[in-house]
């Protein structure tokens, strides 16, 4: 069996409140929140970019278990945020967990999907016995141009895993995905910001791709919605994946446990996988668990798990999710723009 | 700075691969590759520096280079590895949290760049250790 061996997330300490953003736009906050269920975001500290905290994250989940990083034969980063255009960020995660030179390494990019599309080709690789382990990251410092409303939900964050077949907290039963061509969402080389297709980000993109590739999962692996304990689905605000698990016949307890968008924003390639590392953190052995993420262009990976009793013997050994996104430190609009050096407006 | 001597500092700077002596067990961060002690007769081996220290003296650097501009002010420290090496580092916090004898933990870091089209230094900067817990 193929499963997770390990995980770790890492959030950035900076938060911006949907209120100060709606202040400097004269936007009405209440307005928003309701709209996004978004209260707040993480900002990246001056220092930080989609390299560090994949770097933070990877480090966690080396620090929850017992394997030796040389154990590692592939580290895959999925970003949108790559800190250069030409050189990947995956050798420096490499270098920094000391898995190198043994090892092969690669960048993936597929907006907010491409850390489950590493997942995926980590579990490629270890059922053919090409590698013994692998680590497949989704991190993002994620820009949304001033005063468009992306700005309200663009965060920074990020999770690792360490895929494998030895000392499982989670067996991956099977994976399934949908793709398809869709122009929701996009960066032209050289750009700063993405633009949007407004309206046609949600039927179309979000809700279909995320319907389509859960349905044909649970039809592969022969479950339905009440076999699982836990659902997680791409987190661009708090509204569409509420909406997304009821098109889908879950209830609310089984993706608030995963839900962790209000207080921190969409992590883009973080989101998913930072919703599963929350669910993971309080799941008990025997639990299942659903993810789905979708990523603008547009396609969805699905991922159904069972967490297994090795998950009690790695709490307490790095922060959780819940402890990541405790005592954030506050900053006001002049102090975000510097952060996120937006000075081309 | 030049690319080939960034590129020989990465296992320092991201992992605090420094050295030590086989022979009198000195211990050197940054790595050294001859022991100031034993001399010729040392036997300088790969020694990681689990990175966990205290602050020895800081100062609060208000105005910077290019670089480092943005980031002002910032703390800059001495810090005593637990292992006993001392190195200079930044500490990520508010300048007024900083204090002599400060527990500290590694974080990983942009340390700078050589501008927006050349190469991205990262590396280890410091945080007091009370946040890890938190
Ligand atoms: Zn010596």
């Amino acid at each position: 069996m193929i499963g997770i061996t390990s995980y770790g997330a890492y959030i950035p300490r900076y938060r911006i409140k949907v209120e100060e953003i709606a202040r400097v736009w004269g936007d009405d906050p209440e307005h928003i929140k309701k709209g996004l269920l978004i209260h707040e975001k993480s900002v990246p500290d001056l220092d930080e970019d989609a390299a560090t905290i994949a770097v933070e994250a990877a480090r966690s989940a080396i620090g929850r278990c017992n394997i030796d990083p040389k154990e590692i034969g592939a580290v895959y980063v999925g970003s949108e945020s790559h800190p250069y255009a030409v050189k990947p960020t995956a050798t420096i995660v490499a270098e920094a967990i000391e898995a190198t030179p043994d090892l092969t390494a690669a960048d993936f990019e597929f907006a907010c999907k491409a850390g489950t599309a590493a997942i995926q080709a980590c579990m490629g690789e270890v059922s053919m016995g090409m590698i013994k382990y692998g680590m497949a990251i989704g991190a993002d410092v994620s820009q949304g141009a001033p005063g468009d409303a992306l700005e309200y939900t663009a965060a920074a964050g990020g999770a690792a895993y360490i895929i494998g077949k030895k000392n499982l907290i989670a067996e991956i039963e099977d994976t399934s995905s949908f793709t398809t061509d869709t122009p929701d969402f996009w960066r032209r080389e050289g750009e700063s910001y993405p633009m949007h297709g407004g309206r046609f980000t949600g039927e179309p993109a979000y809700f279909k791709h995320i319907m389509s590739a859960t349905k044909s999962l649970m039809k592969k692996v022969g479950t339905k919605p009440g076999d699982y304990d836990y659902v997680v689905f791409h987190q661009p605000n708090g509204k569409f994946p509420l909406r997304m698990a009821k098109m889908l016949g879950f209830v609310e307890e089984q993706i608030r446990p995963g839900l962790v968008v209000s207080k921190l924003g969409n992590t883009y390639a973080g989101s998913s996988l930072i919703g599963l590392a929350a669910v993971l953190d309080q799941a008990k052995p025997g639990s299942r668990i659903l993810m789905t993420s979708f990523g603008s262009g547009a396609g969805s990976d699905a991922f159904s798990m069972t967490v297994t009793d090795g998950i009690e013997e790695t709490r307490g050994k790095v922060p959780t999710v819940a402890e990541l996104l405790k005592n954030p430190k506050y900053i006001d609009y002049a102090l975000y723009a510097k952060h996120k050096g937006k000075i081309v407006v | 700075m030049a690319v080939a001597r960034l590129w020989r500092h990465i296992p320092a700077r991201y992992n605090l691969i420094g050295t030590e002596c086989q022979i009198c067990g000195g211990l050197y961060f940054p790595p050294r590759t001859t022991c100031p002690t034993c001399r010729r007769d040392g036997k300088i081996i790969e020694r990681k520096f689990k990175g966990t220290g205290e602050v020895v003296t800081y100062t609060i650097i208000y105005s910077a280079s290019s670089t480092f501009r943005r980031q002002t002010p910032y703390v800059l420290a001495i810090i005593r590895l637990d292992e006993g090496p001392q190195l200079t580092g930044q500490i990520v916090c508010n300048p007024d949290e900083a204090e002599i004898g400060m527990k500290v933990r590694p974080i990983f870091r942009k340390l700078g760049e050589d501008g927006s089209s050349g190469i991205i230094y990262y590396g280890t900067k410091f945080t007091p250790l009370r946040e890890a817990s938190k």
